[in-house]
């Protein structure tokens, strides 16, 4: 019988850009368990609601994660508006969708090259991220951030994009889809890309479902469910399916993020059709007092906001639920039995963002 | 612009940042902006590193990550503080985790500001810290490094003071 042995993964480790811990028990090269640890990130911004005012929060709220700030920022918006039952103007709504879907494509690029890194494919991380700059050139030109956008307020949003510069973002990503579909043949059909993403990973739907995993990660185990499709923002008034894949394992997360790009762009070719003329924002006046929640698809999953406020300008309390803390139990489970060499994969497919979970 | 005298090494580790200025690292190496042709390697061994970015402030359990991967750093090192928060806590400050900037643990040597942290900026602290990093080379074959960090710090201390 082979011995038991512990091998420490993190917090700093080639792979990974964020600090998370794992021990690994391994017998010989297979993985038994994997005991995470976590709080290298740990900010406490939550308690920040206490000393900057609710309109103000919003630039907090954005730095919960430099990924996926603009739905953090956007979302907290929303809870503050349901509460003091704000409409948003129908304009804000689109805008507020057009940058959310370009995130989720800058996110999912982000995510595909620092996948290829972890099987060391390093020209191929470098494609996917030259392909990303150009979405990031687009944020900038609208809303003047690269990471951080700061975009968003209390009842609608600080910038609007005009006509021309809309037309000119849908043949920018007309062009982009050229060259995602080129690079989307290494990741498919490519054999080495293959022998190290098939097979690899399995989380089955019933697993899926039982440890609440989220986001793409869910989707391709099977489980056909989109908080888009709540309808949220202008997302009711555009047509789209949830993407989804049968094969349960790294290929079909692979595969179900590459199709979230391609769905990406056309709902943002949608919501420029569209847009309807009018106002970006409404005057707030007086203090948020009431609880609300809000649940919205980030690029890795769904999200939840809770927030309580308490008719003064600081809100008592604002909580969130990230999509990455609810997909590590899942990771967990896929990585038992796994060899040692794909754990750098295994910790990449849920598409970990440490800086959300750990706030 | 300093005359690059080698391709500095970096090694990147996130403290307790947002993720945003670790993104602008890893573009600062990647197309566009694209270090990497010029041989500067993001290593994820700090015993390959000459140049440490730290992203984010400190806080009680990343303290000691931080600590031990410059001390596993051979000598001459640099260390760049990127983002605001690896300079000072940043937005961050009054949280109750946040314990402030990089230099609570480590001595830095440049200070990147932004938030988040643009690649241009933190290309030009790279060019920076390849010049302190010759210098302090320089020292140490002349076997009188401490005296120059000793220097280096009160420098800093004065700027700091006016």
């Amino acid at each position: 019988m082979s011995t038991r042995s512990i091998v420490p993964f993190g917090p700093q480790h080639p792979v990974l850009p964020e600090p998370i811990h794992l021990d690994l028990v391994i017998e010989d090269e297979k993985i038994v368990e994997a005991i995470p640890s976590i709080g290298f990130v740990h900010r406490g911004l939550e308690s920040l609601v206490n000393k900057r005012e609710f309109t103000e929060y919003v630039y907090v709220a954005e730095r919960i994660c430099g990924i996926c700030s603009f739905l953090h920022g956007a979302s907290y918006c929303d809870a503050v508006e349901r509460v003091m039952q704000i409409e948003l103007p129908g304009r804000a709504k689109y805008l507020r969708t057009i940058w959310a879907e370009m995130s989720r494509i800058h996110s999912h690029l982000l995510w595909l090259g620092l996948l290829a890194d972890a099987f060391g494919f390093e020209s191929l991380f470098m494609q996917a991220w030259r392909i990303r700059e150009k979405v990031l050139d687009m944020l900038e030109a609208s809303t003047g951030g690269r990471c951080i956008f700061s975009v968003n307020c209390v009842g609608g949003v600080l910038k609007d994009m005009d006509a021309s510069m809309l037309k000119g973002f849908v043949q920018e990503l007309d062009k982009m889809e050229i060259q995602v579909r080129a690079m989307e043949k290494t990741f498919l059909s490519d054999a080495t890309v293959n022998n190290r993403l098939r097979g690899v990973g399995i989380l089955t739907k019933q697993q899926a479902h039982e440890l609440g995993a989220t986001g793409p990660f869910m989707r391709a185990s099977g489980i056909n469910r989109d908080t888009r499709k709540l309808g949220y923002y202008a997302y009711g008034d555009l047509e789209f399916e949830p993407i989804i894949s049968n094969d349960c394992d790294s290929y079909a997360r692979c595969e179900v993020r590459i199709r979230e790009i391609y769905q990406s762009f056309d709902l943002i070719r949608q919501a420029v059709a569209k847009i309807p003329d009018g106002d970006i924002a409404v005057p707030v006046k007086g203090n948020p007092d009431g609880e609300s929640f809000v649940r919205v698809e980030q690029p890795r999953g769904e999200a939840v906001y809770y927030l309580k406020a308490d008719g003064t300008k600081f809100i008592d309390r604002f909580r969130v639920r990230t999509p990455t803390f609810a997909n590590i139990p899942a990771m967990l489970e896929t990585l038992k039995g796994c060899d040692y060499a794909d754990v750098p994969i295994m910790v990449l497919t849920i598409d970990p963002c440490i800086s959300c979970t750990e706030r | 612009m300093a005359k690059m005298s080698k391709s500095p090494w970096v090694l990147h580790y996130d403290a307790a940042s947002c993720n945003g200025c670790d993104i602008e690292v890893l573009a600062c190496l990647t197309p566009v902006y694209d270090a990497e042709r010029f041989g500067v390697i993001n290593t994820g061994d700090p015993k390959h590193a000459d140049i440490f970015l730290i992203t984010g402030g400190i806080n009680e359990q990343c303290k000691d990550v931080v600590k031990q991967l410059y001390d596993q750093m051979p000598n001459p090192k640099v260390v760049v503080a990127v983002g605001i928060c690896a300079c000072s806590g940043g937005v961050f400050k009054e949280t109750y985790n946040i314990l402030g900037g990089a230099d609570q643990v480590v001595p830095v040597d440049v200070y990147v500001p932004g938030c988040a942290a643009r690649p241009e900026s933190i290309i030009d602290g790279i060019v920076k810290a390849i010049g302190i990093l010759d210098e302090k080379k320089a020292a140490l074959k002349e076997g009188r490094l401490d005296e120059y960090e000793a220097a280096h710090c009160k420098k800093k201390q004065q700027e700091v003071e006016a």
